[in-house]
């Protein structure tokens, strides 16, 4: 399967991924750390499914969003980290 | 924005694509939603690199294309309001109405904490998988996968398609639970023949019973783990792990509905009758969501749902039987991978418990139940409002998993306007 390729922005980096890639799919090939939690620690995506909230990020200036249940766009903005 | 529905049917995993194409078949109108972004449930998650299985594709292309069905993909329900739903899609809130519901909410895992277990690099089981249809990286990395169940299985042979290198699944049932499982299995042989294809795909494998991970280990990353199995505490350095300790119902939902639900262990699931009738007039389960009990009995009884609430019961009891079969299996199963007391003790006095709002084992202690440790202590009160660390209390026997209150889901200000929630906020 050859879904065409999908250029997007992590923290400023351009990533490519295929059509269909979920955003957190996307920022692990570029970092493993999605976000701090309330006390600093490191934190990526977990539970792969929308229920845990440890993939939150800020995608094209929304923050919050769950990136396991989100597919990459073309000329996505992501930042982890917010 | 106002839809109707003569079914609308919620969760588009095998049950929910099978009660959305029983009730089409009788000339019903239905909507089927999901939040995700594409219908198939757990089992049927599309994946980014390989083509799904020939059965998957067939159940997902023949409802999706029914002309009476209405696919709303990426729509979570948010809040239940009098005879229908509040949902948010990623452009809008609307309400949708309806004669009959289908639950069909599926299940998730039980992730337990233990030393170490939030670092990056760590997710669950079945969570792997998932991570890995979406295009997670694996291509050459060293993954463990732990827990219990067949779940594991599944996970890892997935994670080798797409190029891992899986060092060794570590399950915590003993080898004569799993050995008199398998001793069983001729008594469900597609069940068998599914094992055995399981099992050449991951010829090289190791497979170790009575083995748990106690800790990770790392500083921004996980770079090992220790296991603890009949031949002692084993050190390995690995890039993923991958532990989850099976199944437990996304109860939440109908809970709100007011649905009578039973305990299995410590978690809920949802009280249905002959044909999947819950405790509320109107209101049908289906799948996972009525106890853990896999793909062929969510398919079985969401059709039985889905006939039923589209009024046809004689279609319903022709499939009673194969239902029984099923949830024999599952009964087999759920008694094989019955958690050892050993994995309760996982967790440390200073381990998060709560990954939302960072609280700790001990942080809780001197609280008589959730609420009480959740209002002074914040456990429970982060996003993802007590799923992950809710369940994982009541598995540890420390507290039962309390109520939801509305919203079902962090819910954006814009779809919440307008809606009274202290008004539908049922015990
Ligand atoms: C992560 C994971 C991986 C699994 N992998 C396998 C596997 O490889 N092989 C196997 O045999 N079994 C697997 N299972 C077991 C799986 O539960 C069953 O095989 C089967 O998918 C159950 O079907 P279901 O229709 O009851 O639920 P599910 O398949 O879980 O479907 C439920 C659907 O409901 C949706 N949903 C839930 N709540 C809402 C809401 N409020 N609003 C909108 N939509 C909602 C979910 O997004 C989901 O798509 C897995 C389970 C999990 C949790
Ligand atoms: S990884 Fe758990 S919500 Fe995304």
């Amino acid at each position: 399967m050859n879904a065409p390729l999908i250029r997007l922005q992590i923290n400023g980096c351009t990533v490519e991924a295929r059509a269909g890639t979920s955003v957190a799919a996307a920022i692990a090939q570029h970092s493993l750390i999605f976000r701090r939690s309330t006390t600093g620690q490191p934190r990526a995506a977990f539970c792969g499914m929308g229920v845990c909230f440890e993939c939150r990020v800020a995608i094209d200036g929304i923050g919050q969003r769950r990136a396991c249940m989100v597919p990459v766009r073309e000329g996505m903005q992501v930042s982890c980290d917010d | 924005m106002t839809d109707r529905y003569d079914v609308l049917v919620v969760g588009a995993g095998p049950a929910g694509l099978a009660a959305a194409h029983a009730a089409a078949s009788h000339g019903a109108r239905v909507g089927l939603i999901d939040e995700q972004m594409t219908a198939g449930g757990q089992v049927w998650r599309q994946d980014v690199q390989h083509a799904s299985p020939a059965l998957a594709r067939r159940s997902i292309g023949r409802t999706l294309d029914h002309p009476a069905i209405d696919w709303l993909a990426q729509t979570r329900v948010v809040t239940v309001e009098d005879g229908g739903l509040l949902v948010e899609d990623p452009r809008r809130a609307r309400r949708l109405h309806y004669q009959t519901l289908v639950l069909a909410t599926g299940a998730r895992e039980l992730l337990l904490p233990f030393p170490g277990w939030t670092l990056p690099g760590i997710t669950g089981a079945g969570g792997l998988q998932a991570l890995a249809k979406q295009g997670w990286p694996l291509a050459g990395r060293r993954v463990v996968i732990a827990g219990s169940g067949p779940l594991l299985l599944a996970a890892a042979a997935t994670a080798k398609r797409h190029g891992a290198h899986v060092l060794g699944i570590y399950e915590q049932s003993s080898t004569e639970n799993i050995q008199r499982f398998a001793r069983s299995l001729w008594r469900w042989p597609a069940k068998a023949v599914q094992a055995m294809g399981l099992r050449a795909q991951l010829a090289g494998v190791p497979y170790r019973c009575g083995s748990v991970v106690r800790r990770a280990h790392g500083e921004t990353e996980l770079h090992a783990v220790d296991v603890d199995g009949p031949r002692g505490i084993e050190h390995i350095a690995c890039d993923q792990l991958a532990v989850g300790y099976g199944l437990l119902a996304n109860v939440e939902l109908a809970q709100s509905l007011g649905c009578t639900l039973q305990l299995q262990g410590a978690h809920a699931y949802v009280d249905t009758d002959r044909y999947q009738r819950t405790s509320v007039d109107g209101i049908y389960a289906a799948g996972e969501l009525c106890g853990i009990g896999g793909r062929d009995t969510a398919r079985i009884e969401g059709a039985i749902a889905g006939h039923a609430a589209a009024g046809k019961t004689a279609d319903a009891d022709r499939l009673l039987q194969s239902r029984q079969h099923a949830r024999h299996f599952a009964d087999a199963l759920n008694q094989c991978f019955a958690l050892d007391p050993r994995v309760h003790a996982l967790a440390q006095p200073d381990t998060l418990v709560c990954r939302c709002e960072d609280v700790s084992l001990s942080a809780l202690d001197g609280y008589m139940d959730a609420r009480s440790a959740k209002l002074a202590t914040r456990c429970g009160m982060g996003a993802c409002q007590g799923r992950i660390c809710g369940s994982a209390l009541a598995e540890l026997g420390r507290f039962p998993r309390s109520g939801q209150r509305p919203p079902l889901f962090p819910a954006r200000l814009s779809t919440l306007a307008g809606t009274n929630l202290s008004s539908i906020n049922k015990p």
